[in-house]
């Protein structure tokens, strides 16, 4: 009858519902567990990460504060008893004036300018303090002198005057006034005499030694002799110089590879095998790039060793699989519809790919670039095997002269002796490298968001 | 015969509009096909087709889902190349010159047979630019001058224009599905095709973007040759003066549409019609 259809009906629409009922509290807990574990996950990510950023910059952020000195320096006349600097017009010619000045430049730099550097800092020591020479000149950086005599080569009028400048503190003394070393460790221990010390404790009562900013960590190379002055610029360039030669070689290859693999070349066991290899390359520890580096680039074609040119040539190998296996991505995802609206207009294969695929696949390149840059940034095995673990002082004028790189200039500086001088530089050194890293980032997320806008 | 008229609604308007049935067939033959045959791999698609397609006139393929209708009509401008693992056999002639000759350049085929799609997909540019870049990549200007007018003759024909003359720089995914169909047709027409085919073009638009096109279909054939694939019989019946029914791969049956609509000779053919297959 209709009413047994009915309730038989009903009783089996009960029956369901009791059966999904009793298994949905199960369901629900363990989507629950599962976003739990998520979360937990993304938080121990992150704290990691917070916990990397939090103590770089804990012990980095004293590193971008320097100790200098505050000094009035008297161009004696006694001590530089050279004559007046050659004019051009006085010579025959130009050679003969350049040697004239070379001449002069030379007797400049026979003198003894630590003597003026010394008097100016005697001038400032309290009275009745008892200090050698040469404990006297432990607190101003070694280079001081040059300073001074490059000041001078400058401006020769300084002769006989007495100016202002502003010179470095020697990284001991550094050290010394930040509290880097213990100061109740005995005379042993320290690394200035006891003089120096007071005399140091002085100068920064009377406000003859101020903290400031540490410019020299960016405007200055590396320096052995004196490492208060160690800076960060000669790796600044090389790596600059490396990050466009792999921008501009990595890219224009890496995209047209993959879209020929893609787009023209025919389907076969050849390009298959290329794929697998592509994406092999891609997990190929970086280190093995550097031998191929030293063993093509270097032995082979006898590039400069330790040049950003083969650096850059060797972090472009490695960053290709990556621009090649996004970029292969991008072009599989664009819509067939829209092939089909190119092709069916006329277009030819070549213009429908340039026209109207790689346009919508821009975002999804650009971001693999920069994030491949990014990577190459940040590697530091294939550069030491190319030569790069030299120490370098000079900013490299050209991309075939010796340079030094970000990631490599922080591992130098990790071995050197003066722990307590260079574990916070180091840390600033790092700080400032994955500060690059993130305006890299950023520029690629931004250049992203506004590409895809405008499509 | 009467209950066949009943059930497929010829209005006044459309069998007036439609030309004389035996005029149709009069005009001149724009395209032959003979004995066409699509293979997708080692499945057979198409078995042997052979249809005339009149100049400037309307020409309808019906039939039930997969018979192989789109198939056909890709066939027509070659598309089917695109495709990998298809093989085409047989001749298709356009005026005469077999368009599957090696010797002949696939891009200028394309040119002279434009395609609108089912799913409408102007290209992620401007609305000026969706309907220039045909012209521009065939040469077709010489100066933006040139270019703007083709764009905005283009736009009048696809009767566009007065809807999207404020807004030619704006990207035309933004525009309504209706009119982004009017903008592929726009984009086709630009370029001067003799031949246009259309793939379903109003099954995924509401009815009023349907009857704006119908009715645009009707305009654009006095200058051009037209092959519309529907899956709506009454779409047929209003829009073209012959009809080529295909199913399960082959041609049944083809000839003037009042013709097949009240007189079909293929029982398959009539049962369709009825509702009783496809």
């Amino acid at each position: 009858m209709a009413t047994d259809h009915i309730t038989a009906a009903r009783e089996l629409s009960q029956e369901r519902t009791r059966l999904v009922r009793s298994g949905l509290r199960r369901r629900h807990r363990n989507e629950a567990i599962f976003r739990g574990l998520g979360i937990a996950a993304i938080a121990l990510a992150l704290g990691f990460v917070a916990l990397l950023f939090v103590d770089m910059t804990r012990k980095g952020i004293p590193a971008f504060v320097q100790s200098n000195l505050h000094l009035e320096v008297f161009f004696d006349p006694a001590i530089i008893d050279v004559g007046p600097a050659p004019v051009a017009s006085e010579f025959a010619s130009p050679a003969q004036y350049q040697a004239a000045d070379l001449r002069w430049r030379r007797e400049l730099a026979l003198l003894n300018w630590n003597r003026i550097l010394e008097a100016s800092l005697m001038a400032k020591v309290p009275a009745g303090t008892e200090i050698t020479s040469r404990e006297l000149l432990s607190i101003p950086e070694t280079n001081a002198r040059h300073q001074l005599r490059e000041m001078f080569v400058a401006n020769p009028d300084l002769l006989g005057r007495t100016i202002a400048v502003d010179i470095l503190a020697s990284a001991n003394a550094d050290n010394w006034v930040k509290g880097n070393i213990n100061r109740s460790l005995g005379d042993a221990q320290q690394q200035l005499s006891p003089a120096a010390r007071t005399v140091i404790d002085a100068f920064e009562a009377d406000g003859t030694l101020t903290n400031g900013f540490a410019w020299a960590l960016f405007t200055n190379t590396d320096s052995r002799a004196a490492p208060a002055s160690a800076g960060l610029l000669g790796a600044f360039v090389g790596s600059l110089y490396m990050m466009l030669i792999v921008i501009v070689l990595a890219v224009p290859i890496g995209v047209a590879a993959a879209i020929y693999l893609e787009e023209f070349a025919p389907k076969s066991r050849l390009t298959d095998f290329i794929e697998v290899n592509i994406n092999n390359l891609a997990a190929v520890p970086s280190i093995v790039f550097g031998l191929l580096g030293a063993a093509v680039f270097i032995n082979y074609m006898h590039l400069p060793i330790s040049a950003p040119l083969v650096g850059g040539l060797v972090l472009t190998l490695m960053t290709l699989p990556t621009i090649i296996i996004a970029t292969r991505g991008a072009l599989l995802g664009v819509s067939p519809a829209l092939r089909q609206a190119a092709l069916g207009m006329g277009a030819s294969k070549t213009q429908m790919v340039f026209h109207h695929v790689l346009p919508v696949t821009l975002p999804s390149i650009l971001t693999a670039t920069i994030l491949g840059v990014a990577h190459a940034l940040g590697e530091t095995a294939p550069l030491l095997l190319i030569g790069m673990k030299a120490f370098v002082a000079q900013v490299p004028a050209t991309p075939l002269d010796q340079a030094t790189a970000l990631p490599v200039q922080i591992y130098l500086w990790q071995g050197n002796e003066n722990r307590n001088f260079f574990e916070p530089r180091t840390a600033a050194a790092i700080m400032v490298l994955l500060g690059v890293m993130i305006v890299l980032n950023g520029t690629a997320i931004y250049l992203r968001s506004r590409l895809e806008k405008r499509v | 015969m009467d209950m066949l008229a009943g059930k497929v609604k010829l209005t006044q308007q459309s069998v007036t509009s439609a030309m004389n049935p035996s005029a149709a067939l009069d005009r001149p033959i724009r395209i032959e096909a003979r004995d066409v045959t699509v293979h997708y791999g080692a499945k057979q698609a198409l078995f042997g087709i052979s249809i005339d397609i009149p100049d400037r006139a309307v020409t309808s393929f019906i039939g039930p889902s997969g018979c192989g209708k789109s198939t056909f009509l890709r066939c027509i401008n070659r598309m089917n190349d695109t495709i990998e693992g298809a093989r085409v056999g047989g001749t298709i002639k356009l005026d005469g010159e077999d368009i599957y000759d090696p010797a002949l350049d696939v891009v200028e085929l394309r040119a002279r047979i434009g395609m609108v799609f089912q799913k409408p997909n102007p290209f992620p540019k401007s609305i000026y630019e969706n309907v220039a870049y045909g012209p521009r990549i065939h040469g077709l200007a010489r100066s933006k001058a040139d270019l703007d007018e083709i764009v905005v003759s283009s736009l009048r024909k696809a009767g566009l224009f007065e809807e999207v003359k404020d807004r030619l720089n704006e990207p035309g995914t933004g525009l309504s599905g209706g009119q982004q169909q009017r903008l592929c047709i726009a984009r086709a027409i630009a370029v001067g095709p003799e031949v246009i085919l259309m793939d379903e073009p109003c099954s995924a638009l509401d009815p009023i973007a349907t009857a704006i096109i119908e009715e645009l279909i009707d305009e654009l054939r006095e200058n051009y040759t037209i092959v519309i694939v529907t899956h709506s019989m009454q779409q047929a019946a209003r829009v073209s003066q012959k009809t080529a029914f295909f199913h399960l791969g082959k041609l049944i049956e083809e000839g003037a549409t009042e013709d097949i609509f009240t007189n079909p000779v293929h029982k398959q053919t009539q049962d369709y019609i009825m509702g009783r297959i496809g």
